[in-house]
C-alpha cells in the first residue's frame, strides 16, 4: 500500500472534517454557489462558511474560481455584466441578493481589498474620510478626524503619516498604500474584510506589515483572503479552502491542510507537484 | 521519495531523494555493525571490534549530513504535507539509526570481555540479533518505499525480540547462580542482550514514524 492510496478517492469524500466548526453560526454562509461567465462554468456548486474570528484563505492555481469566488461574497461579479451568479450567500443570516439588500450598504459591510492598492488621487486624509462622508458616518470634522486617525492606526500606517495627512496617496510607497486601502476600507466599519492577493505587488518587508495586520485584525472583521502564496496562507489564517477548476475541492483547518490533506489534488497542488 | 507524480521543480524531488539515500545508507551501515558484533562476539574476532567502534563515526557524521541536509531542505524548499512529514521523519530517524550504531559499538567493546563461549545463551543470541536487525533493515524499506503496511508490520515483530530478551534473561541468570565465577561474564553478555532489545524498540518506534509520515495518522491512534 502506498501512501498516497491513504488520500480517499474524492467523489466519497466530504469537502470539510465533518466536526469542523459545528454548532457555530458564520458570519457569512454560502451554499450551492454556481458562477457563469457567459457560457463559462467558472464556480461549481460551492459551498463554504466564513467565520468572524477566523482568518480564511482561499487557494488554488491561477483560474481556478478563487477570486471570482470571493467577489460574489459582496457581489462584485454584479459590476461585469456577463456573469451569472446562483445559490444562496448569506451575510449574519441576511440573502445577499434579496431586492431588500442595497449593494452599496453591502459593500460597505463587506469591504475589499484589492492585487494592486488602488488608493484614490487625492490626500492621505480623504482617502480615509471618503467612505465615512458617503455613508453619513461622521457629523462633524471632529468625528471624521477621529475616524481617520482609528482607521490608520488600526491599519498600522498612523506613525508613518500623521504628520503628512495632506500629502497624496499615490505618493506613499507600495506598502503604505496597501495599508492605506486597508484603512480605506476599515474606515467605514465593515464587519467582512476580502482580500484578493494584497500582497503580490509587495516586497518581502511590506508584505510582513500586511501579514501582522491581518493578525491583528483577525477577530475584529471576518476576513477572507485569496493568495497564490501558500506559505501565506500558511502564516494568516486559520481556515484554508482549496479550490480547482470552479470547485471547492477541500476545506479545512490551515495546520491540517498543510500537514495532512484528505485529498489527493490539494496534496499534489500544497506540495508542488501540481500540473 | 516519490509521492506519485514527481515535484514540477525536479530539484526539490533529487533533495528528497538525496535525504532518503543517506538514511538507507546509515541503515546499512548500523545493521551491518549490529550483525559483524555478534559474530565477533561469538567468534571472539577482537581486530574486527575494534574496527566496529572505530566505524561507528562514520555513522555519526552520516547523521550529522543527513540533518545539515533536511535544515537545508527545509529552508529553501519549504516541503508541505507529505514532503514536510518525510523530511521530519527522515530527521528524527537518522537519530535513531545513530543510536542503533551505538549498541552495536557497544557491543563491540564488550567482546574482549566474554573469555567463556560455552555460555549458554549465546548461542541464542545471534538469532535475536537476526531478527532485530531484520527489523531494521524492513522498516527503512517501508520508509522508502512510504509503505505504511510494512512499517505496521515491523511494528507487530518486535514482540519476538522481547520474548528472546525474556528468556535469555532467565537463563542469564540461572547460569549466574550456578556458576558464580561467570558472573562477570554473564552480565556483559545480559547487556547485550539488553542492547539487542533496544534495537527492536528503537526499529520499532521508526515503524511509528514511518506509518504516520506515509499516513498522517498515529499509527497506536489508528490501530489502538
Amino acid at each position: 500500500m502506498l501512501m498516497n492510496d491513504t488520500t480517499a478517492p474524492e467523489a466519497q469524500m466530504p469537502i470539510a472534517p465533518s466536526d469542523l466548526d459545528s454548532g457555530k453560526t458564520p458570519k457569512m454562509k454560502a451554499e450551492n454557489v454556481n458562477v457563469y461567465y457567459g457560457e463559462k462554468h467558472a464556480i461549481k456548486d460551492v459551498s463554504i462558511n466564513i467565520h468572524d474570528d477566523k482568518v480564511t484563505a482561499f487557494i488554488g492555481p491561477s483560474g481556478c474560481g478563487k477570486s471570482t469566488f470571493l467577489r460574489t461574497l459582496n457581489r462584485m461579479n454584479d459590476t461585469i455584466p456577463i456573469a451569472r451568479v446562483t445559490g444562496h450567500i448569506e451575510l449574519d443570516g441576511e440573502d445577499i441578493h434579496a431586492p431588500r439588500m442595497d449593494v452599496v450598504q453591502l459593500r460597505a459591510r463587506v469591504g475589499m481589498v484589492f492585487q494592486k492598492p488602488n488608493p484614490f488621487p487625492k490626500s492621505i486624509y480623504e482617502n480615509i474620510a471618503y467612505g465615512p462622508r458617503i455613508h453619513g458616518l461622521a457629523s462633524g470634522k471632529a468625528e471624521m478626524d477621529a475616524i481617520v486617525e482609528k482607521s490608520l492606526k488600526r491599519a498600522g500606517l498612523w506613525e508613518e503619516v500623521k504628520d503628512r495627512l495632506e500629502d497624496s496617496g499615490t505618493a506613499l510607497s507600495g506598502g503604505q498604500q496597501q495599508r492605506l486601502c486597508i484603512a480605506r476600507a476599515i474606515a467605514v466599519d465593515p464587519e467582512v474584510i476580502l482580500m484578493d492577493e494584497p500582497c503580490s505587488a509587495l516586497d518581502p518587508i511590506a508584505t510582513a506589515k500586511i501579514e501582522e495586520l491581518i493578525h491583528e485584525l483577525r477577530g475584529k472583521y471576518a476576513i477572507a483572503i485569496v493568495t497564490h502564496n501558500m506559505q501565506q496562507a500558511a502564516r494568516v489564517s486559520q481556515r484554508t479552502a482549496f479550490f480547482h477548476l470552479g470547485e471547492l475541492v477541500e476545506y479545512g483547518r490551515t495546520s491540517d491542510i498543510f500537514t495532512n490533506p484528505r485529498a489527493k489534488r490539494t496534496q499534489d497542488y500544497i506540495t508542488g507537484r501540481y500540473g | 521519495m516519490d509521492n506519485g507524480t514527481g515535484h514540477t521543480l525536479k530539484a526539490f524531488d533529487d533533495d528528497l531523494n538525496r535525504l532518503r539515500a543517506l538514511i538507507s545508507e546509515m541503515g546499512g551501515m548500523a545493521e551491518h555493525a549490529i550483525r559483524e558484533a555478534m559474530r565477533c562476539l561469538v567468534q571472539r574476532d577482537e581486530e574486527t571490534a575494534k574496527q566496529i567502534v572505530t566505524d561507528d563515526k562514520k555513522i555519526d557524521a552520516l547523521e550529522i549530513e543527513t540533518e545539515r541536509r533536511a535544515i537545508q531542505l527545509i529552508a529553501l524548499r519549504a516541503p508541505m504535507a507529505a514532503d514536510l512529514r518525510d523530511v521530519v521523519a527522515a530527521l528524527k530517524i537518522s537519530g535513531v539509526v545513530e543510536r542503533i550504531g551505538d549498541y552495536a559499538k557497544n557491543i563491540a567493546k564488550r567482546v574482549p570481555e566474554i573469555e567463556n563461549r560455552t555460555i549458554e545463551p549465546l548461542s541464542l543470541m545471534p538469532e535475536m540479533a537476526r531478527i532485530a536487525t531484520e527489523m531494521v533493515h524492513d522498516v527503512l524499506d517501508a520508509f522508502v518505499a512510504r509503505d505504511a503496511e510494512a512499517a505496521r508490520e515491523v511494528y507487530e515483530r518486535d514482540k519476538k525480540v522481547d520474548d528472546f530478551y525474556n528468556s535469555i534473561f532467565r537463563t542469564l541468570v540461572t547460569h549466574m547462580i550456578e556458576n558464580p565465577k561467570q558472573i562477570s561474564e554473564a552480565a556483559h553478555l545480559l547487556f547485550v542482550a539488553k542492547n539487542l532489545e533496544r534495537v527492536g524498540d528503537h526499529a520499532t518506534n521508526i515503524a511509528e514514524m514511518v506509518y504516520y509520515a506515509a499516513t498522517g495518522e498515529n499509527m497506536a491512534e489508528r490501530l489502538g
